[in-house]
């Protein structure tokens, strides 16, 4: 399945609460970026697995995440 | 127009009614029951609301929804139930949301008792509740001004988008009297934009809301209700003279002691003493300016105030008569009302006879 | 591309001042999601409470009314009388409404006022820093209960959605969560319910939220949604407590 997730990455706060509910544990947190808030802010490691579910993004109390399926 | 009896609680709910209020929100207290009770059987006839709520302080915040949705509404009580409600009112006033609250005056303070008196003056026009803001304070002595001000009361709410107080006392509220009743004067308003009605197509949405927490901004806001409220004190200012020309002894009085201050008027005609009356009719605004004027008449030999309380618009007269004239007090606490006797005496006891 | 979640059109585009991990932000989404969905943005009118959520008023993008402390109900009675035809929710915490509110929201709720209450527990008072709230937990430290709340002291916490599930006016009623994907698809059905039920007429609905407050818990996020399921939830049951739809079919 193709999914292209986009993360508004310097409104993110870092809770990590998307890294708990994604069923391929895809989404990670991203410890070598510092966005402008100074959180390390959550990204994906590998969307090619990424089965496009949205969870990350329903949980998301920031609605930084967009999740499209093909 | 005919003549008609009227109860003053109830005729002050007709008012509002036919100023075209259409939503009550309020609680039993006596000596104002018959308002709400008025209102209960009324606005349903006229398609409007009545609703008791659980407590004064319920009913204020009712009033503060109905009126940020857009609504002409009014609630009504008695002093302890006017403390109650200075949360309200504070937040009305800084959410700039109009409406009108009644208060029946009775004694205090705490419980106190149900029968008239005006201790609550301090608390109407110094601001009972917190910050800095102003009401137009409304204080009628006749069931005919009581109703001829409450139907321009939510004209001038909604002109300056402010809560206004209609200032009266258990004697107005509880007796009978006849009147006429008249068509008042209709402002220009503009239209109530600002609700929070719904966005119904609204571009943005609207906040009814008093809270500026950056101290700039808040400072900002306050200013602008300072214009309000010197706005308020340039048009708003009502006031009576009676045979102030010539009088040795000047009385100041509101509301239910001014008509008794009338016959003690009479009484020390009587002896050859000349007196008259300012009596305001808004509290706030207040006359100071006229007061300053007329206690500085070369005639004037003493200012005599006269409150059915320990005396709190006695401070207002000090403040315009500025100590170029002795000034006297006459009062009671506790429900008890001043006779046209000892106001004579007082009067009389000033002028050092 | 088809969108499988993106941010709701309910929301502003301010952005939230809630802390990293607060259920503020997730229970915001789901009514927003809710409003959208039912095609109730145009006409809702919510107000927002004194606590963290005081700034709700922009964040959705309704119209909306701040109230004084515990006085939403009381308001939002007053919006609803004026315009009956409109969407009323209140947005409130559990300082807000289970304790100085107390008295409002037990009476809108025995008037079957036609709004929807959204309840934000979180066992502790977020915005004033960390002091006891009605519902917390016996045991539980704050900073007003620094030995842990005791209940021979000022008794245990408040159960709100037993409490109105005893009122004949209360419609429906239930407790959620959102510490995870499932509690969170259940919540937002509840809130869909409730308003729903509110435009049906059929009286006064609420949902009552257990949130994480990782701030005054002294938790992070995933330690604190994990308080939730593990602490919270065993003394506040999730579920429907009443739904007059229910009774009225008994």
């Amino acid at each position: 399945m193709a999914a292209r997730v986009t993360f508004d990455q310097d409104r993110c706060k870092g809770c990590e609460l998307c890294t708990s509910v994604c069923p391929r544990h895809i989404v990670v947190i991203d410890t070598k970026t510092t966005n402008r808030k100074g959180y390390h802010p959550a990204a994906i490691l590998d969307l090619s697995q990424c089965i496009a579910c949205g969870s990350c993004a329903k949980i998301c109390p920031d609605s930084i995440i967009t999740v499209e399926r093909l | 127009m005919a003549f008609e009896l009227w109860k003053g609680n109830e005729a002050i709910a007709e008012a509002a009614v036919r100023a075209g209020c259409r939503f009550f929100f309020g609680y039993p207290i006596t000596p104002q029951n018959e308002v709400p009770e008025y209102m209960a059987r009324r606005l349903p006839e006229v398609g409007g609301c009545f609703l008791q709520s659980e407590s004064e302080l319920a009913a204020i915040n009712m009033v503060y929804g109905a009126a940020g949705a857009g609504a002409r509404v009014m609630t009504s009580s008695s002093s302890p139930g006017i403390s109650l409600k200075q949360e309200g009112i504070t937040y009305m006033a800084g959410a700039e949301l109009p409406a009108v609250i009644v208060n029946v005056m009775r004694g205090g303070p705490g419980l106190g008792t149900i029968q008239p008196a005006q201790g609550d003056y301090y608390q109407a026009t110094r601001g009972g509740g917190n910050g800095d803001y102003r009401l137009v304070v409304l204080a009628p002595n006749t069931i005919q001004e009581a109703v001829d001000l409450m139907q321009e009361a939510f004209d001038i709410a909604d002109c300056y988008r402010n809560p206004v107080m209609l200032l009266a006392d258990g004697m107005i509220g509880q007796m009978m009297e006849p009147l006429e009743w008249h068509e008042p004067e209709r402002r220009e308003l503009p239209p109530k934009d600002w609700a929070a009605a719904g966005l119904h197509g609204r571009g943005s949405h609207n906040i009814i809301n008093s809270l500026f927490i950056d101290p700039l901004a808040c400072e900002r806001h306050n200013n602008r209700l300072q214009e309000k409220y010197r706005l308020m004190e340039q048009r708003e200012l009502r006031f009576e003279e009676r045979g102030c020309e010539g009088a040795e002894v000047l009385f100041v009085a509101y509301g239910s002691p001014s008509r008794i201050v009338m016959s003690a008027v009479d009484l020390l005609a009587a002896q050859g003493v000349k007196a008259g009356l300012l009596r305001p009719i808004t509290v706030w605004p207040y006359p100071y300016e006229r007061l300053a004027a007329l206690s500085r008449e070369p005639s004037v030999k003493a200012v005599v105030a006269v409150e059915m309380s320990a005396g709190q618009m006695l401070d207002d007269v000090k403040i315009a008569v500025g100590g170029c004239k002795p000034i006297s007090f006459v009062g009671h606490t506790g429900g008890v009302i001043p006779t046209q006797h000892e106001i004579a005496a007082a009067a009389l006891a000033a002028l050092g006879r | 591309m088809a969108i499988v979640y993106q941010k709701s059109k309910a929301l502003t585009d301010k952005e939230l001042h809630y802390c990293p991990g607060c259920s503020h932000g997730i229970i915001h989404k789901l009514v927003a999601e809710v409003l959208e969905e039912l095609g109730f943005i145009d006409a809702a009118i919510g107000i927002c409470p004194v606590g963290c959520s005081v700034f709700a008023y922009d964040y959705f993008a309704c119209d909306m009314l701040e109230a004084a402390h515990g006085r939403a109900p009381a308001v939002a009675t007053g919006v609803k009388r004026v315009h009956p035809q409109s969407p009323v929710f209140t947005y409130q915490g559990d300082g807000d409404l289970a304790s100085i509110g107390m008295g409002e929201i037990i009476h809108a709720a025995i008037r079957g006022e036609k709004i929807t209450t959204i309840f934000v527990n979180n066992a502790i008072y977020g915005m004033t820093g960390g002091q006891m709230a009605p519902t917390t937990l016996i045991g539980q430290k704050t900073t007003t209960s620094p030995l842990g709340r005791d209940p021979s002291h000022c008794g245990g916490p408040a159960h709100m959605a037993e409490l109105l599930a005893a009122v004949e006016g209360a419609a429906y009623v239930e407790r959620v969560a959102v510490y995870d994907i499932p509690r969170l698809n259940q919540a937002k059905r509840a809130i869909k319910t409730a308003f729903e039920m509110q435009m049906q007429g059929a009286g006064f609905t609420f949902v009552e939220v257990l949130s994480s407050c990782p701030t005054n818990w002294g938790k992070t996020p995933l330690e604190a949604a994990e308080w939730v399921r593990e602490q919270m939830v065993p003394v506040f049951p999730l579920g429907v407590t009443r739904d007059i739809r229910k009774e009225a079919a008994k």
